[in-house]
Formats: structure tokens, C-alpha cells, sequence
């Protein structure tokens, strides 16, 4: 059984249609990225997922239940958002102290980013002065903290330095190969090419095409997956 | 809920905004006080001030707060915790923070120098009041999608409530004089919060009389323990009808 489960899914913000009658599933040990031009609807299909967004019509299954408007199910995902924005008072330690006390009971913590990222050191800053990239680093060990079946996110990369960047890499592909879940959006194709094992691209609301990674290069010839996808789309 | 109540209350007791609102409240209650022998006096001129700031302090603070922890609101979503809870948390925190202002701005004074059953008439109301205009600012919040547009809702909601609404009783009185206006007229104090605990207090104080017939009326209708009870609940409906729609709304919002 697939583990999240997308049927006829649409939504629209006024009369701009964002998402159009999108089905697909998403299996467990798998690392789906999904692509597309700006405007595509990647963040709204993440949004709704997330239940962020609440979408008109179509139905969404995590682990073969219904979820839309509940929250339970929410437990199981961690999230990555594209642009960190937390309340600026409050002190690194203090959030990761009040996302634990708000999704407890929790299983096993996993502190490997924070370490990895050093966080431990600036617990005592405030969230309002850290610089972009540091908030990335605290959004991706958020999302990563309580262990979850599902990871989405959002531009994982976008701002981090190469070293942190690489770290966050591994540590994406060692989740897989513990059976989780993880959809990535991004822009940076060869980072695509270097984690993802599958393909949604997503165009003007639509699925333009979900497939392998591997079965893209086999059809198209290219040894890259920026060339096939030019190739694709041309 | 209670735990993201807690959070907003240790966010907003580090704010400065609240801390003046508290200073102000508590000069103005104990120059006022202090300034008159009679304490009755004090009490109305109090009264006056109270109805004036408190409504505007309590709508556009708690709508701005709303705006400005977004962004939270936005990571609170994506975590286990429903919507529901997510509202009535911020409404718990934000009550809690702004009512704590009130009581400790006004009721130090008045338990100091004015002690009486007026007195904590005043507080009480004064609470309710507080309360049923954070839960417009809420309405206000949600119906609309960016920080200017809700403030500005909100400063019209508060124009109408201190000053619009005073207009509208007086042409509604001058263009059906020749009606008996009497029941029509406490009906339509229903709708006002402020004027609901207005007149709540100065009945209390025994200066009807000053208000012609109508006060006379009023003195029978919300001076007698029914007519108590009923503004308390109107007051009551005024904080829980607007945030009940605010969450209506909260639920099917996009994030």
C-alpha cells in the first residue's frame, strides 16, 4: 500500500486554477523529487498535503485514511519550509524545547543535524537576528527531530553553504535507506540528479510526467538529468 | 491548546507595548482618583477613559500580535495540533496577556482608592469588554488576508462601536420620536458592546435619574437582577459569536 496517496486532487485561488485533477502516490523508501517551472503548483501540492492549504475538491490518503482536515496523521511528517519564519523573541534552545513540548508524545528524538550543524552553540540566540542560512539549518533539524515516516521539503539547499548543503545530502539519503519518505522540491538540477531515485514533474497544474530517475535517462539518451529534461520538454 | 496559550503569554510579557498600556491605565485610574475626593465622580470619569482605550488597545494589540506571529500560525499548522486548538490557544494567550494589563492597570487603583461594588462592577465589565473586543480583532484577523487591511477593519470596527453607533441611536430616536422607542431602544444597546457595559456601570452608580425617561427605563430593565444577567450574556454572546465565526473561518483558511 502506498504510503501517501494524491487522487483527483484540485485547488484553485480565485479563478487561477492551481492544482488540476492531480493524482499520484508516493511509496515508502523512496526520494521523490518534484519539479517544475515557477507557478507550477509544487508548493500548493505540498501545502496541501500538509494541510496547509485546504483543497477544493479530491481526496488525499496517508496510509489508506482520509486526512484532509485532520491533524493527527501530521505526526508522521516532518516539514522544511522554504523560507524559515519563526517568531523573532524566541531563542533557538526555546524552539526546539516548544516544538518537542507541542508534538509530545514523540518517539525518539534524533539530534544528528543539530550536532551536525552545531545549533547547540547558539541555543542562546535569538531567532530574529540568526542570518538565512542558519535558519535553514534550524528548519532542517526541526524537520528532522522527531523521526518521521514523511520528509518534505521545500528547497532544502537554497541557502545553506556547501558544506552544511553536502551534510543535509547524507543525511537525506541515510533516511531513505531507512525506509522513510522524502519529497524534495528543487531547482538545482544536479542535486536532483544526485539524490532523487524518482521524478514528478509538474506543469500549469498538472502531472506532466512521474517517473524513475533512471527510466528519464534510459528514454531520453542523456547521461544528465538537466539535459533529459530539456530534451523531454522541448 | 493551553500549551501554545503558554508560549503567546511568555512571548507578549516580554513586549513593551503591553507594559505601557498597563502604566497608562493605572495613571489615568489613580490620578483620577486621586485628583477628586468624590469617588463616585471618579468612577464615571473613569468609566469614560475605560470605554475609550480599552476597546482600542485590546482590537488593534491583538490584531496586530495576530499578524506580526503569523508565521507561526504557519509552523503550528504543519504540526500535529488542529486548528481548532491553534485558535483558541492564541485567543487563550492573548486574552490572558491583555485582560492581566486591565486588571492589574485598573483594579489596583480602584481596590486602593475606590472599593465598591461599582468598582468591581467596572472590572468586571471592563474584562468582558476587553475580551469581546479581542475576539472581533480575531474576526477581524481571519476575514482578511494581510496586516493593514486587518488593522484597518479593526480601527473601523472600534470607530463604530465608540462613535458611529451613538449617531445611528440618535437618528434612529429622532426620526421615529413619534413611536414609543423604549424596548426598541435596549435592543438596540444589545448591539454595542461598549454600550452594553456603559450603562452596566453607570446604573450602578445611581445617576440615571440624570438620563431622563429612557435612563428611568433603563434603570427598571438593567437595573433589576434580570436585566443584569441579560447584558452579562449579551456581553458573553459578544465574545463568543465573533470568535466562533473567526474560527469558522480559521478552518477553511488557506496558509
Amino acid at each position: 500500500m502506498a504510503l501517501i496517496e494524491i487522487s483527483n486532487l484540485e485547488k484553485s485561488f480565485g479563478k487561477l486554477a492551481v492544482l488540476k485533477r492531480i493524482s499520484c502516490s508516493f511509496e515508502q523508501g523512496c526520494i521523490v523529487s518534484i519539479l517544475g517551472p515557477n507557478a507550477s503548483g509544487k508548493t500548493t501540492l505540498i501545502k496541501s498535503i500538509l494541510g496547509m492549504v485546504i483543497p477544493d475538491s479530491g481526496e488525499i490518503l496517508f496510509r489508506g485514511q482520509p486526512v484532509i482536515n485532520t491533524f493527527a496523521y501530521k505526526k508522521h511528517i516532518g516539514y522544511m519550509p522554504q523560507t524559515g519564519c519563526y517568531p523573532d523573541n524566541i531563542k533557538i534552545g526555546q524552539l526546539f524545547n516548544m516544538m518537542q513540548d507541542i508534538r509530545r508524545p514523540y518517539p525518539d528524538l534524533d539530534t544528528g543535524l543539530i550536532k551536525l550543524f552545531g545549533l547547540e552553540a547558539m541555543y542562546q540566540k535569538r531567532m530574529g537576528v540568526l542570518s538565512g542560512g542558519t535558519r535553514q539549518k534550524v528548519s532542517a533539524a526541526l524537520a528532522f527531530m522527531f523521526n518521521p515516516d514523511v520528509l518534505i521539503l521545500d528547497e532544502p539547499t537554497a541557502g545553506l553553504d556547501p558544506v552544511a548543503a553536502e551534510q543535509l545530502k547524507e543525511k537525506i539519503r541515510e533516511e531513505k535507506s531507512r525506509g522513510k519518505l522524502i519529497l524534495v522540491t528543487s531547482h538545482i538540477m544536479s542535486e536532483v540528479d544526485e539524490i532523487a531515485d524518482t521524478v514528478l514533474y509538474l506543469f500549469e497544474g498538472q502531472i506532466k510526467f512521474y517517473k524513475p530517475l533512471s527510466v528519464l535517462k534510459a528514454e531520453t539518451g542523456e547521461e544528465k538529468l538537466g539535459k533529459a529534461l530539456t530534451k523531454i520538454l522541448k | 491548546m493551553l500549551k501554545i496559550a503558554k508560549y503567546i503569554i511568555l512571548d507578549i510579557i516580554r513586549s513593551k507595548v503591553l507594559i505601557a498600556y498597563t502604566v497608562l491605565l493605572s495613571i489615568i485610574c489613580l490620578s483620577i482618583l486621586m485628583a477628586d475626593a468624590d469617588v463616585t465622580k471618579g468612577l464615571v470619569s473613569i468609566t469614560t477613559v475605560v470605554m475609550i482605550i480599552v476597546p482600542l488597545v485590546s482590537i488593534v494589540y491583538a490584531t496586530t500580535y495576530y499578524f506580526n506571529t503569523y508565521e507561526f500560525t504557519e509552523l503550528l499548522v504543519s504540526q500535529p495540533v488542529s486548528r481548532t486548538d491553534i485558535l483558541a490557544g492564541k485567543f487563550i494567550g492573548i486574552g490572558t496577556a491583555i485582560l492581566a494589563a486591565f486588571v492589574i492597570g485598573v483594579g489596583f487603583p480602584v481596590v486602593l482608592f475606590a472599593f465598591s461594588v461599582t468598582g468591581l462592577m467596572l472590572m468586571v465589565t471592563g474584562s468582558l469588554l476587553t475580551l469581546s473586543f479581542i475576539s472581533l480583532a480575531f474576526l477581524a484577523s481571519t476575514v482578511t488576508r494581510d496586516k493593514a487591511k486587518g488593522i484597518g477593519l479593526s480601527l473601523m470596527i472600534w470607530f463604530y462601536c465608540s462613535i458611529i453607533f451613538d449617531g445611528i441611536v440618535l437618528l434612529f430616536l429622532f426620526s421615529f420620536s413619534d413611536y414609543p422607542l423604549e424596548k426598541a431602544l435596549i435592543v438596540l444597546t444589545a448591539l454595542n458592546p461598549i454600550d452594553l457595559a456603559r450603562i452596566l456601570i453607570l446604573l450602578q452608580l445611581d445617576i440615571s435619574a440624570l438620563m431622563g425617561y429612557t435612563g428611568a427605563l433603563y434603570q427598571s430593565f438593567f437595573g433589576s437582577g434580570y436585566g443584569m444577567v441579560f447584558s452579562l450574556l449579551m456581553q458573553l454572546i459578544w465574545i463568543i459569536v465573533p470568535l466562533w465565526l473567526a474560527l469558522r473561518i480559521f478552518k477553511r483558511k488557506d496558509l
